[in-house]
């Protein structure tokens, strides 16, 4: 199968996927809840708010017109309802405080794969040394640890004792925001304290945020490193008096790397989810926080609506891990099905 | 009446020529657990658990609910070994008191989630076709949530308590089950002893108990000790964000986030909760690691020999 059409395969298998996601987001905002529109316009709203919301969405007409209005709108318009705690569009809400989250997730993400693989590989290297059982400690740490515990821990050993890296909010220098992206404003802006500032302040964040996926690939990298380690064309290649490196390199790493590139996609949909905690935490402008927060105001369409945009992102991770996957290994085009 | 006796007694040779390689194999298992430390600190720190879940509200010096506002914040001692909380209340009771909420989650989640996702599994392994295709979709779209938001989302339509919570993290486990269930019967179904039993005029339903399930249990065991400590970790969280657990129940993940504000004045509210969770979090990691590589084929043929080897010279010394 040639790339471009498989790249085109796996977004028509997206499809059905995504309006599954649409339609179980839709039972859970609609179906579940004992009074929907109550639900929707919030436990303080007056009588009349919640008719007018009730008549807005059609929650007094038969199920499936509901999902057919319901559909249309957030396919057409993207429309989440409206916040009842902060009164805005949970649309603009969302887009407001998707930047700070996603750049969170994203810097977290690489520091996990750039901690997480090479660990694992050394670890397999160096089967049962010292270097082996560090490191192998470190990853049944972190994923024994609670992300909002360890959250909690950071903070109070380098902010409050130590008062090494700030430890609330995004930045303390004010910019001009272009994209809502901090470090890429900060380059746009050609100011450098703010780009070192929002950097220090993803510092903390970001670590204890990777720390549970760099813990997973290093577990997943040193199993499949050791499994091809003992395969027989290692052997071979040994065998034939290679250089160790070149054996490591081209031979083995090569083959141990797909095992953690698959669950890639995945561990972006934890670290995104894994910002709830974490926002909340660290003061965090972000989705997650503004979600968090919309629970004590028992906010459904703040909750839906992050719930929804975590859902599309995590969709669209896996989409493109997928596409860099069959890059790297053509066997998945050839293979065609995936398990 | 010797004639039933005799049938009587051939069946019970029957079963227990049937159990023989299946004690076996349980004691290789049980032999290679044992002889993994990492695997016997699991096991001690998750029956420690267990047993503190049963009986820590006996265990607990003092009332884990009952407030003396006049003893608040005080740090750990000799009388408070934990400290004491904003209102008075002894960290160490409440943790004792706690437990049993903890492995409850745990243990109800994967009792709901697991046999959902086993049996839809199996369906859809089993039958293929349009009904896999199907089933396999709707797993899709579970997975398509990071698992705390999805159960974030379902608490929040169903209403924050704990037992919601627990309805919301089985809703969004079972799809994991499915996956793996099906992975192992689209396997075991291209097997001659399943075509064997077909041949022979097996049901579905036959090849599903006896053949599939069967090969299904060490990954499911694997899996399922280790997503004890998830469940356990995730129910945390929920109650953490305010969706579990509801005060003045002592729940871990509650009493973490409790004490949150307090972390510079009173740092031992947080810190021992959360350190509980990582224990027993641990614990289940370390069990479960230790039962893969009890079941791992090529580790277990290893030391087989070993162990019967073990077996024989004990067995003529005495």
């Amino acid at each position: 199968m040639r790339l471009s059409t498989y790249i085109l395969r796996r977004i028509a298998m997206l499809i059905p996927v995504l309006l599954g996601v649409l339609i179980l987001v839709f039972v859970i905002a609609y179906v579940i809840p004992a009074d929907p529109a109550r639900a929707w316009a919030g436990q303080r709203a007056r009588e009349d708010q919640v008719e007018a919301l009730r008549e807005r969405y059609h929650l007094n007409d038969p199920v499936h017109i509901q999902i057919y209005h319901y559909l249309r709108n957030v396919i057409l318009h993207f429309d989440l309802g409206v916040s009842p705690t902060t009164g805005r569009p949970v649309k603009d809400d969302l887009r407001a405080f998707f930047p700070a989250t996603f750049e969170l997730a994203l810097f977290a993400f690489f520091l996990a794969i750039a901690m997480g693989i090479p660990l694992g590989v050394i670890s397999a290297l160096r089967r049962n040394k010292p270097t082996d059982h560090f490191s192998r400690v470190v990853a049944l740490a972190g994923v024994s640890t609670p992300l909002f515990w360890s959250a909690l821990i950071l903070q109070f050993l380098f902010y409050f004792k130590l008062d090494l890296l700030p430890a609330m909010g995004r930045a303390s220098v004010d910019i001009t925001r272009y994209t809502g992206f901090l470090l890429l404003d900060s380059i746009l802006n050609w100011n450098w304290t703010a780009f070192g500032d929002a950097a220090l302040h993803m510092i903390l964040p970001a670590t204890t945020l990777a720390f549970y996926t760099m813990g997973y690939l290093v577990r997943i990298t040193r199993g499949s490193m050791l499994e091809v380690l003992e395969s027989e064309f290692v052997i071979t290649a040994k065998a034939k008096g290679l250089p160790r490196r070149v054996v490591i390199y081209r031979h083995a790493l090569k083959n141990a790397i797909i095992p953690p590139l698959t669950v890639l996609g995945v561990n972006f949909g934890w670290l995104l989810g894994g910002t709830v905690l974490l926002e909340t935490i660290f003061a965090w402008p972000g989705m997650g926080r503004y979600a968090a927060g919309s629970i004590v105001m028992v906010d459904l369409p703040a909750v839906v609506g992050y719930t929804l945009v975590v859902a599309m992102v995590m969709l669209l991770s896996n989409l493109v891990v997928d596409i860099l996957y069959s890059v790297i290994d053509p066997r998945v085009r050839i293979g065609g099905k995936r398990q | 009446m010797t004639r039933s006796n005799g049938i009587f007694v051939s069946r019970a040779r029957l079963i227990r020529k049937r159990l023989n390689p299946l004690l076996k194999e349980w004691g290789l298992t049980a032999y290679v657990l044992r002889h993994s430390m990492l695997a016997v600190i699991g096991t001690l720190i998750v029956f420690s658990f267990v047993f503190i879940a049963i009986f820590g509200t006996r265990l607990a010096p003092y009332n884990p609910t009952s407030t003396t506002i006049q003893e608040r914040f005080q740090p750990p001692s000799g009388s408070h070994p934990f400290g004491t909380d904003k209102m008075g209340r002894d960290v160490m009771s409440r943790m004792l008191a706690g437990a049993q909420h903890s492995i409850k989650a745990g243990a109800i989640v994967l009792a709901i989630a697991v046999p959902i996702g086993v049996l839809l599994g199996g369906i859809a392994g089993l039958f293929g076709g349009w009904v896999d295709e199907l089933l396999m979709r709707i797993t899709d779209v579970f997975l398509a949530f990071p698992s705390l938001v999805l159960a974030m989302s379902f608490s929040a339509a169903l209403g924050p308590s704990l037992f919601n919570a627990m309805i919301a993290l089985s809703i969004v486990w079972w799809p994991m089950y499915a996956r793996l269930v099906r992975g192992q019967a689209l396997a075991v179904r291209e097997t001659s002893y399943v075509e064997a039993a077909r041949s022979r005029g097996a049901s579905n339903w036959h090849i599903m108990f006896r053949h599939i399930l069967p090969n299904c249990l060490s990954p499911i065991l694997v899996t399922l000790t280790m997503d004890m400590g998830w469940v356990i970790t995730a129910a945390a969280a929920l109650s953490f964000l305010g969706f579990g657990a509801q005060p003045p129940m002592p729940e871990w993940g509650r009493m973490v986030s409790d004490g949150r504000i307090y972390m510079l004045s009173a740092w031992w509210v947080s810190v021992f909760p959360g350190l509980g969770i990582v224990l027993v979090v641990l614990g289940f990691n370390l069990l479960g690691d230790g039962i893969r590589d009890a079941l791992d084929p090529k580790l277990r043929r290893l030391t087989e020999v070993k162990w019967s080897r073990k077996k024989i010279s004990s067995s003529s010394k005495g």
